[in-house]
């Protein structure tokens, strides 16, 4: 079977499964929003307000400040893999939701775009509304500082992407839910903690800082930094470029594990 | 066009396993078409090549006129199918299923309002709209499992099992739901386990076994071919069948299940047969059903 190289059959089916997805959502949002509503207030509260009382930066910002754009990076990118990740799964291999869908003109790479469309919108709420909470203490934080910070949506749109087509590939390649394990504890956590939303990069060896420059969140954190602040530079146009060709790579392999999945 | 489906040489392998094995068939437009067979036969296999999601290995497969190969979302967009298992999606309810599962057919706003309502009354499920999936018995979840193939108007109907688990009334539901849509002019294909359903659902059947087709004809054609008009079916016979075959000046055939033996012959040995038995053994005279033949055809138990 040519699983790699037929070409990926994409249509307009695969916004009706991202309409299946808000539709849902819709349903559900009232549960769902409760998390998602306090945690951002209670992460500022906690650690840019509390712990970062015992924080001193060299470049003499607030803690608060300097953690603000990774809170748009983690976030998102926890949105992105829960909606493909086990969302998926579920969808794959508990509700047979998927099977349903292959019996319409739905083909899978428009499922799997689908879905994976609809974890960028996920991730893109998420942002946009961290944005607009920071927006709301920005007297106590002065963390948005440009109008460049609108750009913020759009880097939640690409990572959203990217992440979305991590978890989505993983998903295909998972035979029971504690496999997530791997996904979490080996890729989503390293990233979530050595990603320099917490601790400036520079701080680590060397060659912690070499590796670490391959994790697309540090790229999105730097982004998010440079338009918060308005400040930006050369280096962007390189953080993009990383993650646009993550996100294309596993999207690519995202269609293709979906394709060797659900084909029998 | 007179021909719904048109099977040739149709073969599916997994690994060294033959699920398919080389088969030939066609499903006439408008008639039910009844695939039979034990579990393992290649009915599912065969069910899941037609409806696209699963490539064959070899031959050829037309569905509505078109090579499943390389034409699927217009096939697809033809076809309906109430899969063997529930796939409802447990997020959503009645209805909206229904609405959401239309919109993956292209089908818009105004026409999706009208073919759920539709459907739901239909199928009796009306009263149900706004109910969580869980909350279905499921006899409805069957209804609304069919409903949500027949959205869009299909020509051609795969059925898989579509009474399986359910009780008695409700499989008589199902069935006046699937003779209408026969009324109706829509093609069926259907596999069941249940053979009183096939006898009474379908105008021509295949019993598959092994992968193979083993006999294609009408219900009441297969019964008259393999079994006869009437079995004798006697209890706890299986030690005296030896004697009885020597004692008489024709020659019979007879399967044994179980603790059950059935004897196949023309009606006028079966007679003689039942009163040189009486004495011994408490036999009953029944007419042949599908079943025999399906046992007949199947059972691993064949002896002549």
């Amino acid at each position: 079977m040519n699983l790699i190289l037929s070409r990926p059959n994409i249509s307009i089916s695969s916004l009706y499964v991202w309409q299946r997805h808000r539709d849902v959502f819709f349903k559900i949002w009232k549960t769902e929003s409760l998390g998602i509503g306090l945690e951002p207030w209670i992460v500022i509260l906690a650690m840019g307000f509390g712990l970062g009382q015992f924080v001193t930066l060299d470049s003499g910002e607030k803690y608060v400040q300097f953690l603000a754009p990774g809170l748009m990076a983690m976030f998102p990118m926890f949105a992105a893999i829960f909606e493909c990740g086990w969302g998926a799964f579920m969808r794959i291999s508990m509700h047979g939701t998927y099977e349903a869908i292959l019996n319409t003109p739905a083909s899978i790479e428009d499922i799997t775009t689908g879905d994976i469309l609809w974890g960028t919108t996920r991730a893109t709420l998420n942002a946009t509304y961290i944005l607009i909470v920071l927006l709301i203490l920005n007297h106590w934080t002065d963390a948005v500082n440009s109008p460049y910070a609108i750009g913020i949506v759009f880097v939640a749109i690409l990572q959203g992407f990217l992440f979305s087509s991590i978890a989505i590939a993983f998903a295909a390649l998972a035979r029971a839910m504690s496999h997530f394990g791997y996904l979490f504890n080996i890729i989503v956590m390293p990233m979530f903690w050595l990603s320099g939303g917490f601790f400036p990069i520079n701080e680590l060896p060397e060659w912690a800082q070499n590796i670490a420059w391959f994790l697309p969140l540090i790229h999105s954190v730097e982004l998010n930094r440079a338009l918060l602040n308005g400040n930006l530079t050369l280096n962007m146009i390189g953080d993009f470029f990383w993650l646009a060709i993550v996100a294309i790579v596993f999207y690519a392999i995202a269609l293709v594990l979906m394709r060797r999945r659900l084909i029998v | 066009m007179k021909t719904a489906i048109k099977a040739s040489n149709l073969s599916k392998h997994f690994g060294n396993i033959v699920a398919v094995d080389n088969i030939n068939f066609s499903v006439h437009r408008g008639e039910c078409f009844g695939l039979l067979g034990p579990n393992g036969a290649g009915k599912s296999s065969t069910i899941r090549m037609i409806t696209c999601s699963s490539p064959l290995t070899s031959g050829q497969l037309m569905v509505h006129g078109l090579n499943v190969n390389n034409e699927q979302r217009s096939i697809k967009s033809h076809i309906g199918i109430v899969p063997q298992n529930d796939n409802l999606d447990p997020d959503l309810p009645v209805k909206q299923n229904l609405e959401v599962y239309a919109r993956y057919y292209g089908l818009n706003k105004q026409l999706i309002r009208r073919r759920v309502e539709e459907q739901l009354e239909i199928f009796e499920l009306s009263d149900r709209a706004n109910s969580p999936i869980h909350s279905l018995s499921g006899g409805m979840r069957r209804r609304l499992l069919i409903a949500r193939a027949l959205l869009h108007n299909p020509s051609i109907l795969i059925l898989d099992e579509p009474t399986v688990g359910l009780d008695p009334q409700a499989r008589h539901i199902v069935w006046r739901q699937l003779r209408q849509l026969t009324k109706n002019g829509v093609t069926q294909v259907l596999t069941t386990h249940y053979m009183d359903e096939a006898e009474q659902l379908c105008d021509r059947i295949i019993v598959i076994n092994h992968g193979k087709i083993l006999a294609e004809a009408k219900p009441q054609e297969l019964i008259q071919q393999y079994v006869g008009n009437n079995v004798l079916e006697i209890p706890n016979f299986s030690n005296d069948i030896e004697l009885l075959k020597r004692s008489l000046d024709f020659t019979i055939e007879y399967e044994i299940f179980g603790d059950k033996t059935n004897i196949y012959a023309s009606d006028d040995n079966l007679s003689i047969i039942s009163a040189k038995i009486e004495t011994s053994s408490k036999g009953n005279l029944r007419k042949a059903n599908l079943e025999d033949v399906f046992l007949r055809l199947t059972g691993r138990r064949l002896v002549e």
